[in-house]
């Protein structure tokens, strides 16, 4: 297919005895913000440095934009931004001069305007004259999300950008993503071990474990069949545990503590049970879904094997 | 590229440890000008106390280019150093500082990189041999006047004319740089092996001490292995001193020093282009 952004074909790569990636194949597509999604040490982060040319993969294939990575590197970097992991910078040098070094590497003319409209962007523009050694870790991930998007690339690899964020900083990483996707129809590759931030963001994900993937769709069609770990606020416990007992949802039940009961139930049972619930007497003060990475990844790991 | 090396330079210029090696050529000499005006005709005296049996010393030998010739012979042991300081941080600091993933997310090759890096810290090198030469040479003239430079060149005693010497000042400091290059390449070698910059500049101590004291040994075994000591050659600028220069010996200890950078590069290049970008 021509709107192809990333092709990965049989990635592998294995530091000394560890198998961090494992034939792994996946396919991002023009306009995607495609979620990669792992638990912390499933190749997440190999796979991005061998997508980026940090590392070499010992076998496989990458298209980015339909050129090969290895023989097409300076081509596909000049349209690729990316922040990898935590965000590193000159720290002895301003934000304006790190940006401008960058801007000087990316073999475009970026104009100082643009530079000062990027940190206007990530809400640095007023310490574009500090060096970055004085930054807090979330000024510097800001930063990297200016970096990354200095030479207006077509595809953005955005490895675990809202780690060490305050909400605030997060909501405005997530907010800047869904525009970049909307109105600059950028390409965007976000790596993430927070389910929650994928579902916001992404259209598109997969899943990877121990180096290889474990599930590949649609986030709509990958999230809505799976089922929801719902904790219900009682005012006893026991007694809502009794008034399940003769039915289905008993064998959902995960942990019962003094008020509260957690049942693992299908996406529109939790309406079902609370009606339930009240009809036997039981007063139901909260009714909080969650849905962990773990409990996807679980379920998904489980129906796999 | 000439982008490369100006981004280069701009940040090993922007950085405190590159001035150190300034402030230390700097102080370094500005004392021994300072001990030279106190107490160096008595040092002149007391070197020359035997030859003024046989000889009479006529003329200025406490001199700009005599107390020049004295620093020189610092650089063996001291300027390398100084280089180490700032070429062992050119591929270490990067990693230590978790910029190598700026720099090679950049569309630019790592062969550039590399070069760009290594042509930056040999500038460095040859700036820092040219304040070594303005503060000796330069102001050593402008406080102690110029006249004939008295050397001992092994067995021999060489007095060379006021005229016939800033001419081989020059190419002694110009074959320096290439000694001192050699430093610098070997740096950014081990600079390449670690992430952090402490190592490269503790092991470069390391194999130019290691090589002094395999050199000053006077033992047939070691005395073999010379040849193969780059540090063997890093004095060779007293050649130029010598009269007449021994252009022949000049010649064999540049190629062998120019080998040196160009393979320890070739290494140092493959290295980095074949690693792994982890940190």
């Amino acid at each position: 297919m021509n709107d192809r952004v990333v092709e990965v074909s049989n990635l592998s790569k294995q530091f000394k005895e560890i198998k961090a990636v494992s034939n792994l194949n996946l396919n991002v597509y023009r306009g995607d913000v495609f979620g990669f999604l792992g638990p912390n040490g499933a190749g997440k982060s190999t796979t991005i440095r061998a997508l980026l040319s940090l590392i070499r993969p010992d076998s496989g294939t990458i298209k980015i934009l339909g050129n090969s990575l290895k023989e097409k590197r300076k081509q596909i970097l000049s349209k690729v931004g990316a922040i990898i992991e935590k965000p590193d910078f000159y720290g002895y040098l301003t934000a304006y001069r790190n940006l401008e070094i960058l801007a000087r590497l990316s073999g475009k003319e970026i104009s100082r305007n643009r530079i000062l409209e990027l940190l206007e962007l990530v809400g640095l523009r007023n310490r574009a004259k500090s060096k970055v050694k004085t930054f807090s870790h979330g000024m510097k991930q800001r930063l990297g999300i200016a970096q990354a998007l200095l030479h207006d690339p077509e595809l953005v690899v955005l490895d675990e950008p809202t780690t060490g964020l305050d909400p605030q900083g997060v909501k405005e990483i997530r907010d800047l993503i869904i525009r970049m996707s909307r109105e600059e129809h950028k390409t965007i590759f976000l790596s993430s071990h927070i389910l929650s931030e994928i579902e916001i963001v992404a259209n598109r994900m997969i899943i990877i474990n121990k180096g290889t993937a474990v599930v590949e769709g649609e986030v709509k069609d990958l999230l809505n069949s799976d089922t929801v770990k719902v904790k219900f606020e009682v005012d006893d416990s026991v007694k809502a545990k009794k008034a399940v007992e003769n039915t289905g949802w008993y064998n959902k039940i995960e942990a019962v503590s003094e008020n509260k009961i957690v049942f693992m139930l299908d996406q529109n049972e939790a309406g079902l049970l609370n009606k339930h619930l009240v009809e036997n007497n039981v007063t139901v003060n909260a009714i909080i879904p969650t849905r962990s990475l773990e409990d996807f990844f679980l379920k998904i790991t489980s129906e796999a094997g | 590229m000439l982008t490369l090396i100006r981004i280069e330079l701009f940040k090993i210029f922007s950085k405190w440890r590159t001035y150190i090696g300034f402030i230390a050529v700097g102080l370094l000499i500005s004392i021994v000008h300072l001990a030279m005006y106190l107490e160096g005709q008595s040092s002149i005296d007391r070197m020359t106390s035997d030859l003024r049996e046989s000889f009479i010393f006529v003329g200025n030998l406490l001199n700009g280019y005599w107390i020049s010739y004295l620093i020189l012979n610092s650089l063996a042991v001291h300027i390398p150093f100084l280089i180490a300081l700032v070429a062992g941080d050119l591929l270490a600091g990067e990693a230590t500082a978790g910029t190598y993933r700026l720099l090679i997310t950049r569309p630019v090759s790592r062969m550039q990189i590399a070069s760009s890096k290594f042509i930056a810290g040999s500038i460095y090198t040859g700036l820092l041999i040219l304040w070594l030469a303005i503060m000796s040479l330069g102001i050593g003239v402008l406080i102690f006047g110029s006249g004939e430079l008295f050397t001992k060149q092994s067995e021999a005693i060489i007095i060379l004319d006021k005229s016939d010497v800033l001419w081989r000042f020059l190419l002694a400091y110009g074959y320096a740089f290439l000694g001192m290059a050699v430093v610098c390449s070997l740096a950014f070698f081990f600079s390449s092996l670690v992430e952090n910059a402490i190592g490269p500049i503790v092991s470069t101590m390391a194999v130019i001490i290691i090589f002094l004291i395999i050199s000053a040994i006077d033992v047939e075994i070691l005395r073999d292995v010379r040849p193969y000591l780059f540090t063997s050659y890093i004095n060779q600028w007293h050649e130029f001193f010598n009269d007449p220069v021994d252009y022949a010996a000049i010649r064999d200890a540049v190629l062998i020093l120019a080998a040196h950078i160009v393979i320890l590069f070739g290494i140092t290049s493959y290295i980095f282009n074949k690693k792994d970008i982890l940190s």
